[in-house]
């Protein structure tokens, strides 16, 4: 009896060992909003998971949970993440916040990224991509190649990150067309490509000519398209929901960044960092423009890009005024960034209210 | 803000447009659910049919023949559940959940190589006369013929259920299925009609989402819709009509909502975006309080499992 026992003992240790030599050097997690493909913002999410698989081969294993709703389950999902050998966990959406703090908290030798949140820990890091830098160079663009003067705007959630690329585009298309108007519908989804669809046609039936989205699909593209409209791809290129609709895009580039990450854990070198990349490091790019685009209309959109890139020119300059006429920037004075990542209130010029 | 900037006449048309696929599978549902099976796969079942049809559509190149796949998708997971729930006598409500669950992973893996691409349009029926009356040509007679599909079926429906024998059988199987047994009428082999016949419904369902709507396939597409179905048919106490006002009511407030954001009214965002929700709900409740009901109008073997008697 004695034997049997010791037999098994035995293996187990060798099948514990086996397992031990096989298994990756780090098992990194990945919790999505939406599906991978949504050809958006999950989607670029997912490239730079797979970039990360290619990068390391067989010493990363990655794991991914698509449809995560933000909020309880969330934090369900991050929890079986951890318990289930997880070193390291990227949460891609800025509603993860309170959950990802919660997890880390139970789970300190677990490392969590945080993708567009603001509260850290010793094992919470924080990023996100200047996309504000991208939303002013479309903007730009919105405001040369509207006819109808009215640029369309679909905003998800009004959180910062939304209210700030409301303001960034609306401010360089009101630079390269005074007369410009935004008109802004609020769906409260980050993914519901009806619903996207349905805004946009609202926004196109009110006049608007040129579509602008802050939401995950490329439905609001694929309106524009069948109804003869510019607009622009959003998180991903989208090139392919609209052939003759689609004027520039703003890219999301996590490889980089996730690789760099991922390193940073199997050298042991990775600490709690809060990352904002803009258009300089390429964390937040630009598609091709649409050869529709007058040839000095590019080349502004360009140098403008490039200006930003170089840091000689911000997005947030001076003068400029909250919605209620209140001074915010002087004359020449750019924001500073703990305003912009608490942005709630509309530049002047814009109507309506943010939601509350 | 300048309310005649909305112009009544395209949204009474776009209205019908978002109405249209939550009518489609809320009538399916209320078929099945008047022969006493709960299908909670709807979501499972729409999505199917928004890939198939697109499938079809796309690589037939005929969006007529994509709605009829999308019908069919829907139709052949639906027969899944059938066969679960009837012959295996599963358990309905773990098992729907199971549908919707196994529909959308299953879509998202047919879907794979067909994002991105875009379908033919489906051409709208020209019909003569009444599209030309100036004001409710364009806002009624412009549409594509699913939607009269829709209404028409709806129509049927209620006529069916009130009028036919086949329909008072499928009635008596749903409020009780062991004196319907015992008169003699199959109770598993009409139920598992219904759910095929429910399941090519919110197969078409999602077909006119992924075709018409939107027009393209993405994963996830129907985002909750079959969910709303579902709810609709509960609130509309298993009445077809009722189930018609209700999937306007949330179809017109989705797309009133959105213009009235789009135009710049003083209201709470928030608040708008609730509309669908709660107006449908007060108003489907409002209509089914009338003095005749009188307690419930719940199919009385609703989500019973039937087991034939020794």
């Amino acid at each position: 009896m004695k034997k049997i026992i010791n037999f098994f003992l035995t293996l187990s240790g060798i099948l514990l060992l086996g397992s031990g030599l096989f298994a990756a050097d780090l098992k990194v997690g990945f919790v999505y909003v939406g599906p991978p493909g949504d050809f958006g913002w999950t989607y670029q999410h997912d490239q730079g998971r797979k970039a990360v698989e290619k990068a390391f081969g067989d010493r990363v294993e990655t794991t991914f949970a698509e449809n995560v709703p933000e909020g309880a389950d969330a934090e369900r999902v991050m929890t079986q993440m951890a318990l289930s050998g997880h070193d390291m966990i990227f949460a891609t959406s800025f509603g993860y916040m309170d959950p990802v703090m919660n997890v880390a908290a139970k789970f300190p030798n677990v490392k969590f990224e945080h993708a567009t949140g603001y509260k850290r820990a010793d094992n919470v890091s924080t990023y996100s991509a200047r996309f504000y830098e991208g939303r002013s160079v479309i903007g730009h663009i919105a405001g040369k190649m509207t006819k109808s003067n009215v640029v369309g705007y679909i905003a998800s959630f009004p959180i910062p990150e939304v209210v700030r690329g409301i303001n960034a585009a609306y401010l360089a298309a009101k630079a390269a067309n005074p007369n410009v108007k935004f008109k802004i519908v609020w769906v409260f989804t980050w993914f519901d490509p009806a619903k996207e669809a349905d805004a946009a046609n609202a926004l196109i039936d009110q006049g608007a000519d040129v579509l602008m989205a802050h939401t995950d699909s490329p439905s609001p593209l694929t309106v524009a398209e069948e109804r003869g409209v510019f607009a622009f791809g959003q998180a991903s290129d989208m090139l392919q929901f609209g052939p003759n609709a689609r004027l520039g895009s703003i890219i999301d580039d996590w490889d980089p960044y996730y690789i760099a990450r991922v390193q940073a854990a199997l050298d042991g070198t990775w600490e709690s960092t809060d990352t904002w990349d803009g258009l300089a490091p390429g964390m937040a790019a630009l598609g091709g423009f649409h050869e529709k685009i007058p040839m000095d209309v590019r080349a502004e959109a360009m140098n403008l890009a490039i200006a930003i890139a170089g840091g000689r020119t911000h997005s947030f300059t001076g003068p400029i005024n909250r919605q209620d006429g209140s001074a915010w920037l002087a004359e020449g004075e750019t924001a500073d960034d703990g305003t912009l990542l608490g942005m709630n209130f509309y530049v002047e010029g814009i109507e309506g209210d943010i939601p509350q | 803000m300048d309310f005649s900037s909305i112009d009544p006449v395209i949204l009474i048309a776009s209205l019908i447009v978002a109405s249209t696929p939550i009518l489609l599978a809320a009538t399916g549902e209320l078929i099945v659910e008047k022969s006493g099976v709960l299908n909670l796969g709807v979501e499972g079942m729409m999505i199917i049919g928004a890939i198939s049809g697109f499938i079809v559509c796309v690589e037939l190149n005929s969006p007529l023949l994509g709605l009829i796949g999308a019908a069919l998708g829907g139709g052949l997971l639906s027969i899944v559940f059938g066969i679960v729930t009837q012959v295996l006598r599963a358990n309905q409500v773990a098992s729907g959940l199971a549908l919707t669950m196994f529909g959308l992973g299953l879509a998202s893996l047919l879907g794979h190589s067909y994002t991105g691409i875009k379908p033919p349009y489906l051409s709208t029926p020209d019909i003569p006369f009444f599209s030309e009356i100036p004001i409710l040509g364009k806002m009624l007679f412009q549409h594509d013929f699913v939607v009269y599909f829709s209404i028409i079926s709806v129509c049927l429906v209620w006529y069916f259920f009130r009028a036919t024998r086949f329909g008072l059988i499928i009635k008596a199987i749903g409020e009780n299925q062991d004196s319907a047994h015992a008169l003699g009428y199959n109770v598993i082999a009409t139920r598992i009609l219904t759910i095929f016949i429910g399941g090519c419904f919110a197969g078409l369902a999602g077909g006119y989402l992924s075709l018409v709507r939107v027009p393209q396939w993405t994963e996830g597409m129907t985002a909750g819709a079959g969910w709303i179905a579902l709810a609709l048919v509960v609130f509309s106490s298993w009445k077809p009509l009722r189930l018609f006002v209700g999937a306007y009511i949330f179809g017109g407030f989705t797309i009133l909502q959105l213009n009235l954001q789009a135009i710049g009214i003083e209201l709470s965002v928030a608040l708008l975006s609730m509309t669908p929700y709660i107006v449908t709900i007060i108003a489907l409740v409002i209509i089914s309080s009338g003095k005749k009901q009188g307690g419930s109008s719940t199919p009385g073997s609703l989500g019973k499992v039937f087991m034939e008697a020794q």
